[in-house]
């Protein structure tokens, strides 16, 4: 397990190379000249311009940018914006929000889809099968922002039980309806996911070898049947996460919620490269920490993986 | 609690009626037993009046051809058969004289994993995957005997010398993927004698392995059988494995056995023409590890079985009588049964 671990983790190197690099080039690309996306209709004095250019680094050949920008990055510094305010600072005031956000409806999720997915499975063909399928089929149909302005408008709005946008009320009441609305989209997939797993599992040969043992039907399910089916849904909750990361900024937008999505926004509109690809890389490296974990529970749960 | 008290009470009360099990130490018996599967296409009759017998100490060889029935018997013994689509509309499943068919559910699992236990032909899918070999066994103990988990444990590495893995202490925490196919069966073998069964069911249990090692895991489930006396059902393709190795076969054909009787006499004297047909290819010809022998023509459809013998369409010694009714499995001499109209022909066939 350890090697496994260690494998894993120096796997991540060449990955969070590649995607900077890319999203550095993608930034460094961006049509539009950042001087005077900043200044907007009133222009600078030629020497400014010069000073801010040389202060950016922005004559500086790509390569040597990224480079510089990678060393920084190395030592936690993702650089300034152009205010002067660390890039990383204005990150980690936003991400909080983001990524509560983001957390909690992956744990909603979590938490609706297996019991829905799991509830189908073992109902497998029976009525409460068909319910399960029903759920799955209205919420894999509708689109997530259709949901989450009735939601606000009905929750919010209408019977005004929770603050309709901002997050005044704080961790969890303000995040609740955003994190359920992302929660009950998201959750259709992972049920039906589990539900034809637990279905594959149940007909399994080990599983008439456990009801040979004498085992009651409890612990054939519980014991010998869940931790099979949950080894494909362990590898789709891994990517789901970062699904969840990129709905948060959506949803963010909806309900108002000061996160990164709007920084993000900002960023892109004043050309900001070091902001972008601060948050960027910033999600690029988080999206990895979630994929090593669910690697690694992988391999706990698969021993066959642990090779 | 009181279902336990209930379901003792039931099986002393079983005891009581078949005293005669008893006496002659009748192990298992199956009376008329059927097993029909709901299909698409309509109800197939995969058992179809099954009767056989196990004693204490016996090695039970069950033949016949593919489709014959033999995997249905077995997990319906078990009573691992899933139902739907499989429903049993009659019949006994005699375990020492408790039916397994009507007892408590919880009676039922006390006797299954335990009194009566099944080696599958294939270890790898048979075994779970995430689990370490070592608890797979454990499991058992603690089931059925509340070890702690550690006793568990000792007691599977026990096991496992038993029935020879190497270094055992140390594997007990490997994964089934971590073991060769022979010491996966072997691990499947040792969950099965675990906790001393008196009767062990192994369906095809080498059919999966590499002939050199087939020859291993019989004669461990052999040397087993006759160590602790237990009753062993083998059921094969393979002749060759019946007669090395077990004292009585029964011949399936179309759901039911056609003949039961002493291995040797079966094989050298048969008085059932499909055994007849087996046997006869088997004379002068080098059997051994090949499937059974092809006879001519096809098995009956289980959709739509015949009103008369299941085997007249294919059977040389066919009358009118063999359309109209169904024979039933007679005595034909001492200790010999066969389910046929014209036995006496037959047997009268191998003298000449
Ligand atoms: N789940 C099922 N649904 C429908 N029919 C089934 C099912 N399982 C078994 N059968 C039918 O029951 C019959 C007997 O099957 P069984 O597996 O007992 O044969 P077998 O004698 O063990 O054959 P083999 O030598 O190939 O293992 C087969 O014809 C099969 O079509
Ligand atoms: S009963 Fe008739 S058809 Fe059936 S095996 Fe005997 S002779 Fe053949
Ligand atoms: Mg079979």
């Amino acid at each position: 397990m350890l090697g496994y671990t260690v494998r894993r983790i120096l796997q991540m190197v060449p990955v969070v190379l590649g995607a900077t690099f890319i999203i550095y080039a993608l930034t460094f690309l961006m049509p539009g000249d950042p001087v005077a996306a900043l200044t907007g209709s009133r222009p600078l004095p030629e020497s400014t311009v010069q000073q801010i250019r040389l202060a950016y680094h922005l004559d500086d050949p790509f390569l040597v940018q990224y480079g510089n920008y990678m060393l920084g990055l190395l030592q936690g510094n993702f650089g300034i914006d152009f205010f002067g305010r660390p890039v990383l600072g204005l990150i980690l005031e936003r991400l909080p929000v983001t990524f509560a956000l983001a957390m909690t409806a992956w744990v909603l999720k979590l938490a609706i889809g297996l019991a829905i997915g799991v509830y189908g499975g073992l109902r497998n063909g029976q009525a409460g099968d068909h319910f399960a399928l029903v759920f799955t089929v209205i919420f894999l149909g509708i689109p997530g922002f259709v949901i989450a302005l009735g939601a606000q408008t009905v929750f919010g709005v209408q019977l005004g039980w929770v603050d309709p946008a901002g997050i005044r009320a704080g961790w969890p009441l303000a995040f609740i309806l955003p994190a359920l609305v992302m929660a009950i989209e998201a959750s259709a997939g992972l049920a039906r996911l589990t539900r034809t797993s637990l279905v594959d599992v149940l007909r399994a040969e080990y599983l008439r070898t456990a009801r040979a043992k004498g085992l009651s039907p409890r612990r054939v399910v519980w014991g010998h049947a869940l931790r099979n089916a949950m080894i494909p849904v362990v590898t789709y909750l891994g990517l789901s996460l970062a699904g969840m990361l990129g709905g948060a900024v959506i949803i963010e937008a909806i309900f108002n919620m000061p996160g990164i999505g709007g920084l993000m926004v900002t960023a892109i509109n004043n050309k900001e490269g070091t902001v972008v690809v601060g948050i960027a890389t910033m999600l690029v490296l988080v999206y990895l920490v979630f994929n090593l974990l669910v690697d690694l529970l992988y391999g706990i749960i698969d021993p066959r993986v642990r090779i | 609690m009181s279902s336990t008290r209930k379901a003792n009470s039931m099986g002393i009360h079983q005891h009581a009626n078949p005293a005669a099990d008893a006496a002659d130490d009748v192990l298992l018996r199956v009376k008329d037993l059927e097993v029909e599967f709901n299909t698409s296409k309509g109800v197939a009759t995969a058992v179809n009046g099954m009767n056989l017998e196990v004693k204490r100490g016996q090695a039970l060889g069950i033949l016949g051809e593919s489709g014959s029935g033999k995997s249905v018997t077995a997990r319906a013994i078990m009573g691992i058969l899933d139902m739907p689509p499989a429903h049993i509309p009659r019949g006994e499943i005699l375990l020492e004289g408790e039916d397994l068919l009507t007892v408590t559910p919880r009676r039922h699992r006390q006797l299954v994993g335990s009194r009566v236990t099944m080696v599958f032909q294939d270890a790898l899918t048979a075994l779970n995957p995430v689990h370490p070999v070592g608890r797979q066994i454990g499991e058992l103990y603690r089931v059925h005997r509340g070890y702690s988990r550690r006793d568990a444990k000792a007691a599977a590495i026990k096991m496992m010398d038993k029935v020879r893995i190497p270094a055992a202490a140390k594997r007990v925490n490997d994964y089934p993927h971590q073991f060769s196919g022979g010491m996966r069966q072997r691990i499947v073998i040792a969950m099965a004698l675990a906790l001393d069964p008196v009767l062990l069911i192994a369906d095809e249990p080498t059919t999966a392995l590499d002939v050199t090692v087939q020859a291993q895991i019989l004669e461990l489930l052999k040397e087993q059988q006759e160590e602790r006396n237990m009753g062993l059902i083998l059921i094969t393709h393979d002749i060759s494995v019946v007669r090395e190795v077990t004292d009585q076969v029964a011949v399936m054909y179309a759901g039911r056995v056609v003949e039961h009787g002493p291995t040797a006499e079966v094989l050298s004297r048969p008085g059932h023409p499909y055994s007849r047909g087996l046997a006869a290819s088997i004379a002068g010809e080098e059997l051994k590890g090949r499937r059974l022998p092809a006879i001519l023509g096809t098995p009956p459809d289980l959709l739509h079985l015949p009103a008369g013998c299941s085997f007249a369409n294919r059977c040389a010694f066919a009358s009118e009588a063999c359309a109209a009714s169904v024979p039933a499995l007679e005595l034909i001499d001492e200790a010999r049964h066969s389910a046929c109209f014209h036995t006496s022909e037959v047997l009268a066939h191998a003298n000449a």
